[in-house]
């Protein structure tokens, strides 16, 4: 291999009942880089990763996962990779001690009752590991998922939104253990939704109905959208934002607290537009775009073209 | 590439197979309600069918065609009615008259002294009796055979005495000719509990098994299990040897009991009963695992077993006896695991048959173990497609 790239597909598609779900999506992650995987539900995060990791056949596409073939060797790629799905899906009526072991079985762990002690410390679930799984609070439930695709210490994580219906202590931490296990040399792809989730990854990914919109840092995304934001400060911000929002120049007028953020693509447009509200009432300023402020701009685009 | 790939083909794995297996049996052990039923259904049954072999059942309504004038006719017409096994309800004339009483069930024997009765017997020809019998329920009939039986040679024993007394002879000085209508086989109530025991492993092994895959679907369990290495086969198996040992307790507790409370006689060899149900409990598992890959939850997997169920409780012999069903259900039967175990069970239970007698029954089994375990494999998803 020239490149370090841990994951390398090209055109992946995939269709269920004639409705392409995954559209010709390609992604290139390295070594060590934690890439988040950005989109709304339904645009198709879940089936590329498990196209990714041989749970469904592409129809198309092609590419490697770990220097193994997506297509033909799934069963090498199985053994190498820590697959989290969106859906608890360890078993409930087994107890956390019981699910760490069928999974360091299933993966043959050498040393396996050394392995789940561990894995029982480092996830601090040693004082439950008798608690049945299906009684568990979601963070818990999290934590031991996220243990059972550790335990055969695979080099790539899939994880499929991890922290969805998890409090924000219990994220952080996450969020702080990926980071440390990224440092080790691991590789992640991690579906989310969260904002401030994104902007902890190294690298982007933003899919939109099965296309693949924007990939790359978040500072490479934000640059490459050439969206110009405006944000104001003053009286009857609400009212503004609704006369701003019918102007041709404006594609989003959006209240952040006391403020208000107007985005455009066409920077001359949008100043034309903000002009009469520019009274010593209000102070103005241009700021860098959010990277929400750049999805945004992404999904209203994408929209415009598929009804045209 | 692809060499490297066929290469590196994982083989049947050991310890992913005990991997299945103790995950199954800590399930298993931790879903009371099912280990309650597979516990349950068997002893409900044995005593529901419990109370049916034991009735001695009396007063059942019998009539008599009297063709004879002569005098030990009506002795015999006499004893007849002073049987407590038998209800003379009616004497007939003709045999279509008793035909018709027999068809429409308002009596269960017709006995038949034929024309010259007194004649034939005094002359020492031994002449016979017919005994016609609806033996759709074997358990009354048998008694009431046996019974008739004594009745016939003591009742005439009386008569002949003196000069007549070489008639009385060894055989009997009358042959009972014992016409077993509708069940000709004679299924005597001792057959229920073999068949009780095939039936009871078949309900309870093929819909428990069939809920084994389709509850990792439903449940979401299947995404894990699937983005594992492992081998379908390996499963598989896994999923069904804790299922075995609970086929196991069901057989014992069903001897058990059969044996204790009902005193049930077991004429051959224990251990080779055993070692026969494994291969039947094995076919019984195989159909649920094939159903679970082909339901798409735990409803259609129960739905399906059930549809399986009812034929082979119809058609095995178990029900209605077999010889005596049209060809083509005869055909249906033959394919049934349970057509054959119940006749395994019943020759080694009953008759004491050994293995060689019992060889023709066991391979039909083990071609539909294969089969079976074919389309479950094939079927298995490695997918989530
Ligand atoms: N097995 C399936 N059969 C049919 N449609 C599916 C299947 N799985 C997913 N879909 C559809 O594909 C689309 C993308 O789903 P998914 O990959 O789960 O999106 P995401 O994970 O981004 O929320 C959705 O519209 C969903 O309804
Ligand atoms: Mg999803």
């Amino acid at each position: 291999m020239t490149d370090d790239f841990v994951i390398d597909v090209a055109a992946m598609t995939k269709q269920f009942d004639g409705h392409k779900v995954v559209d010709n999506v390609d992604l290139q992650v390295h070594a060590g880089e934690i890439c988040g995987f950005l989109g709304p539900n339904g645009s198709g995060k879940t089936t590329f990763i498990r196209m990714l990791c041989g749970l469904l056949r592409p129809d198309a596409g092609s590419g490697t996962c770990l220097g193994y073939d997506v297509i033909n060797e799934s069963e090498a790629i199985k053994r190498n990779v820590g697959y989290m799905t969106q859906r608890f899906s360890l078993y409930e009526d087994l107890t956390i001690s019981e699910n760490l072991d069928f999974v360091a079985r299933m993966y043959s762990v050498r040393d396996r009752r050394r392995a789940v002690r561990d894995s029982l410390d480092r996830l601090g679930l040693s004082q439950r590991s008798r608690q049945l799984a299906g009684e568990l609070s979601g963070g818990w439930k999290q934590r031991l998922a996220l243990a059972a695709c550790l335990i055969h210490q695979p080099k790539l994580l899939l994880l499929d939104e991890p922290t969805a219906g998890v409090d924000p202590q219990a994220r952080r931490e996450f969020w702080d253990q990926i980071h440390e296990l990224a440092g080790q040399g691991l590789t992640f792809l991690i579906s989310t939704h969260y904002m401030d989730e994104a902007e902890r990854c190294h690298r982007l990914a933003y899919i939109l109905n099965g296309v693949l919109l924007a990939h790359g840092t978040t500072g490479e995304i934000i640059s490459e959208t050439k969206l110009t934001t405006w944000e104001a400060r003053g009286p009857d911000l609400l009212e503004i934002a609704k006369k701003l929002r019918i102007n041709e120049g404006v594609e989003q007028a959006v209240h952040f607290g006391n403020l208000l953020h107007v985005s455009g693509a066409d920077s001359q447009a949008l100043e034309k537009a903000i002009e009469p509200y520019r009274t010593g009432l209000h102070r103005w300023r241009q700021i860098a775009p959010g990277l929400e402020d750049v999805f945004i701009h992404l999904m209203k685009n994408s929209k415009e073209k598929t009804s045209q | 590439m692809i060499s490297r790939a066929a290469g590196k083909r994982p083989r049947f794995s050991l310890a992913r197979f005990w991997a299945v297996v103790f995950k199954e049996f800590v399930q298993m052990r931790r879903d009371r309600l099912t280990f309650g039923m597979t516990i349950g259904i068997p002893l409900l049954q044995l005593i529901l069918f419990g109370y049916a072999i034991n009735v001695d059942p009396k007063h059942l309504a019998a009539a008599v065609l009297l063709a004879d004038n002569g005098p030990q006719g009506r002795t015999l017409l006499y004893s007849i009615q002073n049987c407590s096994y038998l209800d003379l309800v009616r004497r007939v004339n003709s045999e279509s008259e008793a035909n018709q009483l027999l068809e429409r069930g308002d009596v269960q024997f017709v006995i038949n002294i034929p024309v010259n009765f007194t004649h034939d017997l005094l002359r020492g020809d031994r002449p016979s009796i017919l005994l016609e019998a609806d033996a759709t329920d074997p358990a009354a009939t048998s008694n009431a055979i046996g019974a008739l039986r004594t009745l016939l040679n003591s009742a005439l024993q009386n008569d002949l005495k003196g000069p007549f007394a070489f008639l009385a002879g060894a055989e009997g000085p009358v042959d009972l000719r014992v016409h077993a209508r509708y069940n000709p086989e004679a299924i005597t109530y001792y057959n229920i509990v073999p068949g009780l025991m095939g039936v009871v492993l078949q309900m309870t092994m093929t819909v428990i098994t069939g809920l084994a895959i389709t509850r990792e679907l439903e449940r979401g369990t299947m995404e894990t299990l699937l983005a594992m290495p492992t081998r379908p086969i390996e499963v598989m198996t896994g999923k069904i040897i804790p299922y075995i040992l609970l086929g196991y307790i069901q057989v014992i507790l069903i001897l058990s009991v059969a044996y204790f409370l009902f005193h049930v006689p077991i004429a051959g060899s224990l251990w080779l009963l055993f070692a026969v149900a494994l291969i039947f409990i094995i076919a019984t598992l195989a159909v649920g695992i094939t159903f679970s890959t082909l339901a798409q939850n735990q409803l259609q997997a129960v739905q399906m077993g059930y549809f399986f169920f009812l034929p082979s409780i119809l058609l095995s012999g178990f029900m209605f006896p077999f010889r005596g069903m049209p060809q083509w259900a005869q055909w249906v039967g033959e394919v049934l695991p349970l057509t054959h175990f119940l006749r395994i069970a019943r020759g080694i239970l009953i008759k004491g048959n050994g293995l060689r007698q019992i060889i023709p029954q066991l391979w039909p089994i083990v071609l539909f173990i294969v089969f079976a375990m074919t389309v479950a494999v094939k079927r298995y998803r490695r997918t989530l497609d």
